[in-house]
């Protein structure tokens, strides 16, 4: 196993350094987007759906990626943000009958206060306390919103309607489909921009070295609260998106099996590469369907692929550089 | 009943549930003690110890009956082949990672659990199985409250597992330096001390502990599932930290105290039975918050 993946490493590594640097670069990226565009003509309603939420994963992952992968934090109640997110516009829209549109900047901010809220006190202590408290806060949100009459209980919120943009009632499977390449787009451009951004190489230091980084004058806390927090965004738009996507949301959909694929996908590509994590949520999305044959050992065979992962290549399939050290 | 029935009961109530959360959570401490690591395959092992125990019943059942001689000895056949188990899982999955980054050995020891999990997860297709036992629902009313016999051995070998543990960590030659290598890893391994040794060991005790825990709740409520372990592994750390993480005594404490906070936090008016999961995360925040060392722990620099 581990020996296999090397020589497909080693494969693969020139083809994603030409693809990855100038005109190759440029080539690799229309082509993608030709592929985009053309898939729901070419593969038909099933597929595009699948897709659809295989371009979701790749958002909720490349999301989680900004604070797992940038910034060192361990965060394992992701999916507390991603319903945040879907629970805030379920709500809005059904019970204050508000316009999608106006109900997307409040889940954004919803779910900034909640990553402040969670994130402010605990990052100021080990780093691994993140991890467990972040797993306690997905339950609760979890456990909250199947308790309270106004997110719907245990039988969640549904009849959420599908938003207009501009006279476009975006309604269809493909519609959705277009909006989720954009979202995803979008995701990967803020994303390499944050990294290289001066917050970006600051999350780089601290992640690489916390003390010499406190040292240099980077405040960590506020600089990992940071990354805490735009991870919480990007969840939240992801969420927004999927409840008026299914029109119907409820408390099993983010649950800690949530939370934990959402990982998976930013480990198994590739922690803080973005093609990596891309990769990762394709996998994680698809790879399921395909082994759809093996049924409840499926999972298993993920949870082996993950352990291996970590233990015999923990910068994930994704070729080039190692950032986990 | 009477107000003071109804906080007798709840007192047991905690009592037992404290003796569950004390046994994982002396796991949790003395693993985070030797390696630093939280160990989220922990309550896995609790749950593994719960399945092997109910293998091992059902297989003597027919000698010796599912009464208390049974369940013992599931126990204890339980701790050793978990204990194992634990031993495993720190050679194959923790010991190369031990120089790696915080990061990577904290998804490591998550793809542990969810190997566990998955494991019997298919073996059992996700069903509850029920662990069958002979004893019965006698006990003894003292004054409004009625204490079974079943729930005075549990608390009783709990205390008894952690009593041997306590003289264990203080008295013998692997006790102390199990405490030493808590303290100085690398000072140890200058001074003799087969570090990865110890580390095995506090690996067999603290599974061990979580197999006893799992098979008592096996027994107690009378069904195992394979995500038992995820809540469970979630409290204990909660009553780890309550005591102060990385201290024995405090792990007990924690548990104890863990315990009876939700018995009696779901007799508050307006926080039901639902809410009781709720209600244990957000003390556990709300100790994180204001006294991170815990009730016993000292304070720690951290280290990266």
């Amino acid at each position: 196993m581990a020996s296999d993946a090397r020589v497909l490493a080693r494969l693969a590594g020139p083809l994603a350094g030409f693809l990855s640097r100038g005109i190759g670069r440029w080539i690799a990226l229309a082509l993608l987007f030709a592929a985009m565009a053309a898939a729901p003509f070419v593969l038909g309603e099933y597929a595009t759906v699948i897709l659809t939420n295989a371009l979701l994963y790749v958002v909720l992952a490349l999301g989680l990626n900004v604070v797992v992968g940038y910034a060192g934090l361990l965060d394992l109640g992701y999916a507390a943000f991603f319903a945040v997110g879907a629970y805030t516009v379920g709500i809005l829209t059904l019970r204050a009958g508000m316009n999608f549109w106006l109900t997307l900047p409040a889940a954004v901010a919803v779910a900034a206060v909640a990553g402040v809220v969670v994130g402010g006190p605990t990052l100021r202590l080990r780093s691994d306390y993140l991890a467990i408290v972040t797993l306690g806060f997905g339950e609760i949100v979890r456990i909250t919103a199947r308790n309270l009459p106004i997110t719907g209980m245990a039988s969640g919120l549904s009849g959420i309607r599908q938003p207009w943009l501009f006279g476009w009632h975006i309604a269809t499977p493909r519609d959705f489909y277009y909006v989720f390449c954009v979202l995803a787009t979008a995701a990967a451009i803020v994303s390499a921009r944050l990294s290289d951004s001066r917050l970006g190489r600051a999350w780089l230091y601290v992640r690489y070295d916390e003390d010499a980084a406190e040292a240099m004058g980077i405040d960590r806390v506020r600089v990992k609260l940071a990354a805490y927090v735009t991870g919480a965004i990007i969840g939240a738009i992801g969420g927004a998106f999927f409840a008026v996507n299914l029109g119907a949301i409820s408390p099993p959909s983010f649950s800690f099996s949530q939370s934990v694929s959402i990982l998976m996908a930013v480990i198994l590509g590739g922690m803080g590469k973005i093609p990596g994590v891309i990769l990762g949520a394709m996998i994680v999305v698809l790879g399921p369907e395909l082994l759809r044959s093996l049924g409840e050992f499926r999972l298993l065979v993920f949870a082996i692929g993950l352990l291996l992962i970590m233990l015999f290549r923990p910068s994930g399939l994704w070729p080039g550089r190692s950032h986990a050290k | 009943m009477s107000l003071t029935s109804i906080l007798l009961h709840q007192a047991l109530n905690g009592l037992v549930l404290g003796s569950f959360y004390a046994l994982v959570a002396l796991g949790y401490t003395m693993i985070f003690g030797v390696i630093k690591l939280l160990n989220f395959a922990h309550g896995d092992l609790y749950m593994a110890g719960g399945f092997v125990a109910l293998l091992v019943l059902s297989a003597i059942s027919g000698i010796v009956g599912a009464g208390w001689p049974g369940i013992f000895l599931a126990m204890l056949l339980a701790m050793i082949a978990v204990g194992c188990l634990g031993v495993v899982i720190e050679r194959i999955a923790y010991h190369p990672m031990l120089g790696a980054p915080r990061l990577s050995i904290l998804i490591t020891a998550l793809a542990v659990s969810l190997v566990l999990e998955n494991t019997v997860l298919a073996l059992t297709n996700g069903q509850y199985a029920a662990f069958q036992t002979s004893l019965g629902f006698g006990g003894v009313a003292i004054g409004g409250l009625f204490i079974t016999y079943s729930e005075m051995v549990l608390v009783g070998m709990a205390a008894l597992l952690m009593v041997t543990l306590e003289l264990f960590v203080t008295r013998t030659q692997y006790g102390r330096a199990m405490r030493a290598v808590a303290v100085d890893t690398d000072m140890c391994a200058l001074l003799g001390i087969n570090v990865p040794t110890v580390i095995g060991v506090t690996f067999f005790i603290g599974s061990a502990l979580a197999a006893a825990a799992g098979t008592m709740a096996g027994a107690y409520y009378g069904s195992l599932w394979y995500f038992m372990g995820f809540l469970i592994g979630l409290k204990a750390f909660t009553a780890a930290v309550i005591g102060g993480i990385g201290s024995i005594p405090g792990a007990m404490l924690g548990g104890l105290v863990l315990g009876m906070l939700e018995s009696f936090g779901t007799q508050i008016p307006g926080i039901g039975s639902q809410w009781k999961d709720v209600f244990s995360f957000v003390v556990l925040i709300l100790v994180l918050v204001f006294k991170p060392t815990g009730l016993l722990g000292r304070s720690e620099q951290e280290r990266m």
